[in-house]
């Protein structure tokens, strides 16, 4: 009984040590920082001169009178749904296409993969070029099928549709692979019962295939939620935000106000506001996360 | 007769749907290379060339000379080593921690990993500037390596802790039963097992160094420290004109990542799968 007991103690103290550096790094580089986080939104601290506690003024000036906040909340959330939106549809179609008996699979995966281990920055080099209104060769190409020429990220209306059509080509990537994965786990009976019952490939996709798949969709859209809310260096890199504020996304309004206009606190409210949002975006896939493991045979 | 008539034409409009979509998908790419060979002639003639006759190699020397890239080159890889060797270490030990033994609040712990998979570094970015500004480390690539060697990074702990699910408990009591300590049992069974599990992480902490953005931004204040995704930044500031110059710095920039994706390609959809359908 005692020799169990020790057994124990030293199964704990070896899982302790052993995770401490995770352990560790949430405490030291997550837990502490967010702590951090709020005290400083609570404050008008600048670097120039020490803070003073000055309660949730921080947040009553960004939702009251800030222009730039509700601004950045609009132009983020119009890019998000948008993102998210194109991003879903296009890997699934793409994954579909995968899925099918064709020869030269791999390839064409690598194909499709590839534009995502593109460097943000390298590919906003590239559709700077692309998106060229006198050379690019976007506008090339909708001269010679006789179409208008468009401004790209040069006009406030186009310009988070642009960044979105780059998003979805060099962010599709993890999501195709993902879904090809899932597509691959549709039984085949099922498929070929509706196809026994005379039904076509809408009919099998409609009844079994999108069904099936449906916890792998919501996660990726869950997690596509997130990661758009954060966009960052193509507005940065691009636009810097404009024209007219047009780009003006959340992070790149957090980050001039700390490192543009040395306004921590500022900075700091916006960044804990940012932790309500995601926190109520991850609830979400908590409070669903029963039914999308359920399918891979209930071990989640 | 029919039947098989039909299915050949689906079966090509089939290849003709997918080749047309990876055409469309690739040519990005490709126009990025073609330009980048270019002369400014060439470049801006209507209609445009799809390839030009004479390459134009000198682009690659012109952005090297206007900007010190083989010292963006050597900062880039003094970060980008660090990063890989301290995620897989940390990141494989506390995996298996968190795998394999009963302590308590481990759930706890594991639900605060899972929960900083999600949370978006800008969140925790003052304090974290504060802590190295305190420290006066700030324009050095400490802020840079540090972390990494702190779990290296949850969502590799994450991975790494559902590949270690997949093996058999027996593994480690037959070794256990047999005298070996926790830490051989760690490093002389379970990392040889996990092997195509740490490709995944290294390869993916080796792109994620790579192509960060943000916190080299954040960091990394003089020219003699910028790594190449910001040295890249500050190129299209000021030649944002020079089309075949800018397109032949980005050329630069990309092969690295691209070759690994090349070689690495097998384990890179292993990974992303074990994370997306297991989760």
């Amino acid at each position: 009984m005692k020799r169990r007991h020790r057994a124990e103690t030293l199964e704990a103290v070896a899982g302790y040590l052993f995770s401490s550096p995770v352990i560790l790094g949430l405490l030291i580089w997550v837990i502490a920082p967010m702590v951090g986080v709020v005290l400083i939104s609570l404050t008008d601290w600048n670097v120039l001169t020490a803070p003073h506690w000055i309660g949730v003024t921080n947040y009553v000036k960004l939702f009251v009178s800030d222009l730039f906040f509700w601004n950045s909340m609009k132009v983020t959330a119009y890019y998000v749904v948008l993102n998210v939106a194109a991003t879903t549809l296009y890997a699934l179609i793409v994954a579909l296409l995968l899925n099918q008996d064709i020869r030269g699979r791999g390839l064409y995966r690598g194909i499709f993969y590839l534009p995502t281990v593109v460097p943000v920055v390298a590919s906003s080099a590239l559709w700077l070029w692309l998106f060229n209104p006198e050379f690019g060769l976007l506008n090339v190409m909708l001269q010679a099928v006789h179409l208008p020429r468009l401004l790209w990220v040069s006009t406030p209306t186009s310009v988070v549709p642009s960044i979105v059509l780059m998003s979805v080509w060099g962010g599709a990537g993890n999501t195709i692979v993902i879904f090809l994965a899932a597509l691959q786990g549709v039984p085949r009976e099922l498929l070929e019962a509706v196809q026994i019952d005379g039904g076509n490939w809408w009919h099998r996709f409609r009844a079994i295939t999108l069904p099936m798949i449906s916890p792998v969709t919501f996660f990726n859209i869950v997690t596509g939620l997130i990661a758009s809310f954060t966009v960052f260096t193509q507005s940065y890199v691009m636009t810097e935000g404009g024209p007219a504020n047009a780009s003006m996304f959340y992070v790149l309004l957090l980050y001039r106000e700390g490192f543009q206009r040395n306004n921590l606190a500022g900075a700091a409210a916006l960044s804990c506001i940012l932790i309500v949002i995601v926190s109520l975006l991850s609830l979400m896939i908590f409070r669903t996360s029963r039914r999308w493991v359920y399918y891979e045979g209930g071990e989640g | 007769m029919r039947f098989v008539a039909a299915r050949v034409t689906s079966k090509s409009i089939l290849y003709l749907v997918v080749t047309v979509g990876a055409v469309l998908c690739f040519l990005p790419v490709f126009w990025l290379v073609r330009s980048s060979v270019m002369t400014l002639g060439d470049i801006f003639k209507f209609p445009p060339l799809f390839w030009p006759a004479h390459m134009r190699w000198q682009n690659f020397a012109d952005a090297m000379k206007a900007s010190p890239f083989p010292l963006y080159f050597r900062n880039t890889m003094i970060v980008v080593i660090p990063n890989v060797i301290g995620s897989l270490l940390t990141a494989s030990m506390s995996a298996y921690g968190l795998a394999r033994f009963r302590f308590p609040f481990r759930n706890v712990w594991f639900a605060l990993v899972l929960g900083a998979i999600i949370l978006p570094p800008a969140v925790v970015l003052i304090p974290q500037f504060l802590l190295w500004s305190r420290l006066h480390l700030v324009n050095t690539f400490f802020p840079l390596i540090v972390p990494v060697w702190f779990g290296g990074g949850a969502f590799n702990v994450f991975l790494l802790r559902q590949f270690f699910l997949t093996i058999p408990k027996d593994f480690d009591n037959a070794a256990r039963i047999d005298g070996a300590s926790y830490w051989r049992v760690y490093w002389q069974i379970m990392v040889p097992l996990i092997q195509p599990a740490l490709l995944a992480v290294g390869l993916f902490q080796f792109l994620f160094t790579w192509n960060d953005f943000f916190t080299p931004l954040i960091y990394l204040s003089s020219k003699t420290t910028y790594t190449l995704a910001i040295g890249l930044r500050f190129f299209i500031g000021s030649y944002s004109t020079m089309w075949n110059s800018l397109m032949a710095a980005s050329v630069i920039v990309i092969i690295p990542p691209v070759i690994l994706f090349l070689i690495g390609q097998r384990y890179f959809v292993e990974g992303v799968t074990l994370t997306g359908i297991k989760g």
